[in-house]
């Protein structure tokens, strides 16, 4: 019977993380305002994330900190690894974006995809 | 937001705390969850609460823009240096067995020395990008002023 | 473990509310707070997860700092969204970019049927590297941590070049800010003057 909830449960997680995935991946193709684009990359990243760190997760397991427990079992600490890694490395290419962003504005006057393109095109026809 | 006694004094009180516990997090990090990227980032959160409370001036006063890009390629050149310091011993890049008179021994002292480097490179590069946003707004403040002037 | 099920489910639901309302609301600075629970909620789950060390990386960096430079961008820019209709969007939706991440969730959740169950002690991922991790680090390198003794000692090497990227990003960001930039509209002024 807990078994049965582990199986239901546990692939419901991971499409709940597809269902999230999805969801950060339409609202950073389908918006055109650029922080909006950022914030659906963040949720798409955070939803990798958590597809990553349920892999590492063990039944009745603790976190991966040594204990005198000899018979503790411990969670994948690889997974954390790689995650904990680009997480910051996340933040940091989310500022990168964010003053490109600035600096889009204060070129430009605009963050909205469709008024940039507006604004492309008639460049082009007054060249 | 400065004007406000109670938020100074709560900010007086909150940044030397999360200072300290930045150094706990980054010194625990061994033995308990934490390391160099979480004290960096609580480290730069202490001179972030400075700015948004006193202003991005005064902070630039008490942590100016040129030590803190120092840091920011010191941390870099810790974490690399670590590793060349166990090529000089004899063993290869980044591997910290030889740095100290057993292999444990020497590992500890490598990951102390790396994760050191993460933190302050950390830590520097969130001030950095802080200063860098909360920076251009000033800036362009004081632009515009100048130009108003031109005309 | 039921109990932790059922918060690791109410935790996912949950993020999955805030997705929905980063995706419809227009007000910008809601989007970004709302980011930053997103990234809250997302911390707690790693903890139920076993995660710790992560959690405490996503609260203070995506939830922290994230949001803070979030925030700083939108003191520059327009605080609203403009609404916009794509070529063949209808009902609020663009059709297009909803078919395209349709699919790809289809085509994800056909994959899914081949993942092991979550929790099972025998997936693949418990098999290769991690055992060694965790019954040798006691004696290779000695700390109790073993997420910092993989970071910082058998994967040494990833984490330089983490770093080194972070270090850029910093100077990237620091050459497109701080000090005197030229920009479009100044040329223009300069051109209408002359």
């Amino acid at each position: 019977m807990m078994s049965d909830m582990g199986q239901v449960f546990g692939h419901w997680n991971v499409y709940l993380v597809i269902f999230l995935m999805m969801l950060g991946f339409y609202t950073l193709i389908a918006r055109g305002n650029m922080v909006k684009k950022m914030v659906g990359l963040n949720v798409f990243q955070t939803s990798v994330f958590i597809l990553y760190i349920s892999m590492g997760k063990i039944d009745n397991s603790t976190a991966p900190i040594l204990t005198d427990n000899p018979l503790a079992i411990y969670a994948n600490p690889l997974p954390h690894v790689l995650i904990l890694t680009a997480i910051v490395v996340g933040v940091a290419t989310t500022a990168l974006g964010y003053a490109l962003i600035i600096r889009i504005y204060e070129n430009f006057g605009t963050i909205e995809d469709h008024e940039l393109v507006d604004f492309m095109e008639d460049e082009e026809n007054t060249l | 937001m400065h004007d406000d006694p109670v938020v100074r004094i709560v900010a007086k009180v909150l940044i030397p705390s999360i200072m300290l516990f930045a150094f706990y997090v980054q010194f625990h990090g061994d033995f308990g969850p934490g390391g160099g990227f979480q004290a960096g980032v609580i480290f730069a959160s202490a001179f972030i609460l400075h700015a948004i409370i006193f202003g991005l001036n005064r902070t630039r006063h008490v942590w100016a823009f040129r030590p803190n890009l120092a840091v920011l390629c010191v941390g870099v050149l810790l974490y690399g240096g670590t590793g060349i310091l166990g090529m000089l011993g004899g063993g290869n890049f980044l591997n910290y067995n030889v740095l100290g008179d057993t292999p444990q021994a020497g590992q500890h002292l490598g990951i102390l020395l790396v994760e050191l480097g993460v933190g302050m490179s950390v830590a520097a590069s969130m001030v950095m990008l802080f200063f860098a946003f909360a920076g251009r707004a000033t800036h362009n403040r004081f632009l515009s002023s100048k130009e108003r002037n031109d005309e | 473990m039921i109990g932790d099920l059922l918060i690791n489910v109410g935790a996912v639901s949950l993020l999955a509310i805030f997705a929905f309302w980063i995706l419809r609301t227009r007000y910008l600075v809601g989007v970004v707070v709302v980011s930053g629970a997103f990234s809250l909620t997302a911390a707690a789950l790693f903890v139920v997860l076993d995660a710790v060390d992560v959690a405490f990386t996503e609260a203070a960096v995506g939830a922290g700092i994230a949001t803070v430079l979030g925030l700083a961008t939108l003191t520059f820019v327009p605080h609203f969204e403009k609404p916009h209709r794509f070529k063949g969007a209808a009902l609020g939706i663009s059709w297009f970019p909803a078919l395209l991440a349709v699919a790809t969730g289809l085509l994800l959740t056909l994959a899914v049927s081949d993942l092991p169950r979550f929790g099972s002690a025998d997936a693949p991922i418990h098999n290769h590297v991690a055992p060694h991790y965790i019954n040798e680090s006691p004696n290779e390198i000695g700390i109790p941590n073993i997420v910092t003794a993989i970071l910082a000692s058998y994967r040494g090497y990833d984490t330089l070049g983490e770093v080194i990227v972070i270090f850029t990003a910093a100077l990237a960001v620091l050459v497109l800010l701080v000090g005197r930039t030229r920009s479009r509209r100044d040329k223009q002024r300069k051109g209408r003057r002359q």
